[in-house]
């Protein structure tokens, strides 16, 4: 058995070693091929794409076997696992350290590579060819980052009988799910970055290519969208005061990409339907994943424990730095040199369509450009002067958040605005009806709500324009009142899917932002300590402590403490967070224990128990808070149906492509 | 003391890990902390929330644990039941922590940059937009014709 063991995980090293030599035929020999036209070059790049993502599979099962199996001889599994950790804790502790998550990190990084080269049947050879290859830059890049300074294959002589055991903060099912949906997002768009910098390179750029590059940007956003949502409730839940956005730089790090990410979604359409805003969509593209690239270096690098920290252990950081500035360098450079040569595409008056995703570009820009000042310039300003500040939420909530209203306010206009001259003046009066249900539902909300407070009403009334004025569009054409009832329906189901693609995605945002204005101004936290038996009133609710039982789990010892939670002498739920001590660490956490009531949570933590008896205890009411992420799904599913349309239109119609696999069978006989 | 992870990236570790350094059950605020007066006590966590804890990443002393932040906590409390003011409260932290305690950084000439840049960005954006937009006015605006144009066009018309 350990023979064995020590066979695979070798076997897994061999191939990590041979991916980096299979990215490095890919990074050349395809581009070489497309500058000298030469078919047979060209023609190796979906091979070496498809090698190298098997290879670095193959590498990664490896770790994974090391893990299920606990083989200490391996210097990562030891210090990051345990025997007796649940198996699925032992599977997503792959990626919940640092050699192992650049290693999955990698993983997508190929993976991509490979869908490029299986999806892209349609793309031009060249170009394919010149995109793989400059994904073969990335992946070599990192594979030798990977190779030689963050081998999770380094083995130990004498392998200890017992790991180290994961961060138990981690051992939960978030660690399966928030990291390889975060990197498949973050990751995603290297493909959009490496299409941008091929038709740079090929110096062709046209409408045609951000019809390609389109359902390419739409996946890595969805995936972000899911990983940062997901990551969001992770921290609400498992952190335990009640939070949900930190404006921690680890979290800015990811949503800095989803910020331009989104820009560039809404660039690519203008370019993809009026062959214009060529430059600034490419801009974008590079843009995106250099701050991809920028916030790995962020989380990976130690720079944000602190610069001094950076600068003791270094080696990491200065590969990453440079890996950073040569890419980053690199593309600015290609795009200075190419983009003066791209003609300029359809012309379009400000009050337009375009107009308006331009305005949407201008303060997406304008909002990344707020979170990027606010996470890098402590670092900067330390390391040039010495003097130390910190930039927390208060700063963020306060340049942040008033970029996002004119944001909420252009939406619905955006959604009706003609192409190429479009009348305000009439969308307005199309959005009238919008404009009476917002006005008067923000102010029921506002009464309902306790009607003591007129920010929030006014916070209310952004978000409810951006739901009810990105569902109106479909209103609008519906005309139910117009066609009656049975033909608005089969109007309702034959509206094109960019009409239902837009209108979720705004709707998303306007969720989310409903459950953030409610949620900030209205939430309710209660700190007590409870003896047993003790009957409290929290707001609307009773609270009975019944008292605490001791539980045995699989790797933690914990401490159980039931409450009563009761509405008018009704019976709603038993709450039972707990504090539990992992017995490999010894280190102490507490979980939380939460029930949803609609959209709102009433959630609980236990904190010190008091010489008496008593529990320290915190009651969180959190009304709509669970829209905040349920918008995220609206959001992806918006995305989601304008890629699957995407699909449709891609390429060559299916008619043709049969006549051509008949063709080719009756060649073949 | 147990060193925090560095190397691990996910969103709640970082808070985590300082979680573990100061590896005590207590959570934030404790009831034992606070002011019997609700109003002032929720001055003392309005403050707090603008109040790094020094010790920790990116933690206010309202959210951290850590026995540093309840320290600053009481002494918030403090300074706000003798009398003074939020902003001197604040002040006051400045003066002996140093401005690192501030969450939101004074409006200073080397954080100038940090408050203006989102500000600047915008600016540009919006100059930039507009001289585009007349450019492209003046550019699809035809050309007046020619004196030989006319002659030309005028021929034309006569040849009819």
């Amino acid at each position: 058995m350990p023979y064995e063991n020590s066979m695979i995980i070798e076997l897994g090293h061999y191939a990590l070693i041979l991916a980096l030599v299979v990215s490095a035929l890919q990074s050349v020999l395809p581009v070489w091929g497309a500058l000298k036209h030469d078919t047979r070059l060209t023609a190796t790049a979906p091979t070496l794409a498809y090698l190298s993502f098997a290879l670095v599979l193959l590498a990664f099962l490896a770790l994974t076997h090391a893990y299920i199996t606990s083989d200490f001889s391996v210097f990562n599994v030891f210090e990051n696992s345990h025997t007796d950790k649940p198996l699925i804790y032992k599977i997503s502790g792959v990626w919940g350290n640092h050699e192992g998550s650049i290693l999955l990190w990698v993983l997508i990084l190929v993976l991509f590579g490979a869908l490029v080269a299986a999806f892209g049947k349609n793309l031009p050879a060249e170009l394919k060819a010149t995109t793989l290859g400059t994904q073969g830059w990335v992946s070599f890049a990192f594979l030798l980052f990977v190779v030689t300074a963050s081998n999770p294959f380094l083995r130990l002589e004498q392998p200890p009988v017992q790991g180290q055991d994961l961060n138990p903060m981690l051992q939960d099912i978030g660690l399966a799910i928030h990291p390889p949906l975060l990197y498949i997002g973050y990751v995603g768009f290297s493909i959009v970055f490496s299409f941008a910098s091929a038709a740079l390179l090929l110096g062709r750029l046209d409408a045609a290519w951000a019809r390609w590059v389109r359902p390419w940007v739409l996946a890595s956003w969805i995936f972000l969208t899911l990983g940062i949502a997901m990551g969001s409730y992770w921290a609400y839940y498992e952190l335990g005061w009640g939070g949900w956005w930190f404006w921690d730089p680890v979290e800015n790090a990811s949503f800095m990409p989803w910020l331009t990410g989104t820009a560039l979604m809404h660039s690519a359409l203008v370019m993809e339907k009026r062959d214009s805003l060529k430059v600034w969509t490419v801009f974008l593209a590079i843009v995106t994943f250099s701050l991809s690239l920028l916030g790995t270096f962020l989380v990976r690098s130690g720079v944000l424990t602190s610069v001094h920290a950076f600068a003791v252990d270094p080696a990491r950081g200065i590969f990453i730095l440079t890996i950073l500035i040569i890419f980053i360098c690199g593309s600015l450079a290609l795009f200075a040199m190419r983009a003066p040569l791209l003609r300029k595409g359809g012309i379009f008056a400000p009050i337009s369509r375009e107009g308006a995703l331009v305005m949407n570009n201008l303060f997406l820009t304008t909002a990344t450009a707020a979170v990027f000042f606010g996470t890098l310039y402590p670092l900067i300003l330390e390391a040039a002067t010495g003097d130390k500040i910190s930039v927390g939420a208060p700063f963020f909530n306060l340049t942040f958040a008033p970029i996002m209203v004119p944001v909420l306010i252009m939406m619905p206009f955006g959604q009706l605005l003609a192409w190429k001259r479009g009348d305000l003046w009439g969308v307005t009066q199309r959005l009238t009806g919008a404009f009476v249900l917002t006005l008067l539902s923000a102010i029921a909300l506002g009464w309902w709500m306790g009607g003591n407070h007129i920010f929030a009403v006014i916070g209310f009334g952004f978000a409810l324009w951006a739901i009810f004025g990105s569902l109106w569009e479909i209103w609008d054409r519906v005309q139910l009142k117009k066609v009656g009832p049975v033909r608005a329906w089969k109007r309702f189901w034959g509206l094109p899917k960019t009409v239902w693609s837009t209108a979720l995605g705004h709707l998303g945002i306007g969720l989310t932002a409903l459950g953030i204005v409610t949620t900030s101004v209205y939430e309710t936290e209660t700190v007590l300590v409870m003896k047993p038996g003790e009957t409290r009133q929290i707001g609307e609710y009773d609270v009975t402590y019944k008292g605490n039982r001791d539980h045995e789990g699989p790797n933690y010892v914990e401490r159980v403490a039931y409450f009563d939670l009761k509405q008018d002498n009704k019976f709603l739920h038993e709450m039972a967070p707990t504090k539990r001590v992992y017995n490999a660490s010894g280190r102490p956490m507490s979980e939380t224990s939460i029930v949803s009531f609609g959209f709102s949570q009433v959630y609980f933590a236990v904190g010190d128990e008091t010489e008496d008896g008593g529990i320290v205890t915190r009651i969180y009411h959190k009304p709509l808070i669970l829209l905040i992420w349920i918008g995220c799904l609206v959001m992806s599913l918006g995305g989601f149906i304008g890629m699957i349309d995407r699909r449709l239109r891609v390429g060559a119609p299916k008619p043709a492509q049969k006549q051509r696999k008949k063709q080719q069978q009756g060649a073949a006989a | 003391m147990i060193k925090p992870k560095k190397t691990q990236g996910f969103i709640a570790v970082l808070f985590a890990s300082l979680w573990f350094l100061f590896a005590q059950q207590a959570l934030a605020v404790n009831p034992d902390e606070m002011l019997s007066d609700p109003k002032l006590e929720q001055r003392a966590r309005e403050i707090s929330k603008e109040v790094r804890c020094v010790v920790c990443q990116n933690q206010s002393i309202d959210d951290s644990n850590a026995k540093l932040a309840k320290d600053l906590r009481i002494l918030v409390r403090e300074r706000i039941k003798a009398g003074d003011s939020d902003q001197q409260v604040l002040n006051y932290l400045v003066d002996r922590y140093g401005e690192f305690v501030l969450l939101k950084p004074r409006f200073e000439l080397h954080t100038l940059l940090l408050w203006i840049g989102g500000p600047v960005i915008l600016l540009i954006g919006i100059v930039f937009l507009i001289s585009a937009a007349r450019k492209r006015k003046r550019d699809s605006e035809p050309m007046p014709l020619s004196e030989k144009e006319k002659e030309e066009l005028e021929d034309l018309f006569k040849n009819e």
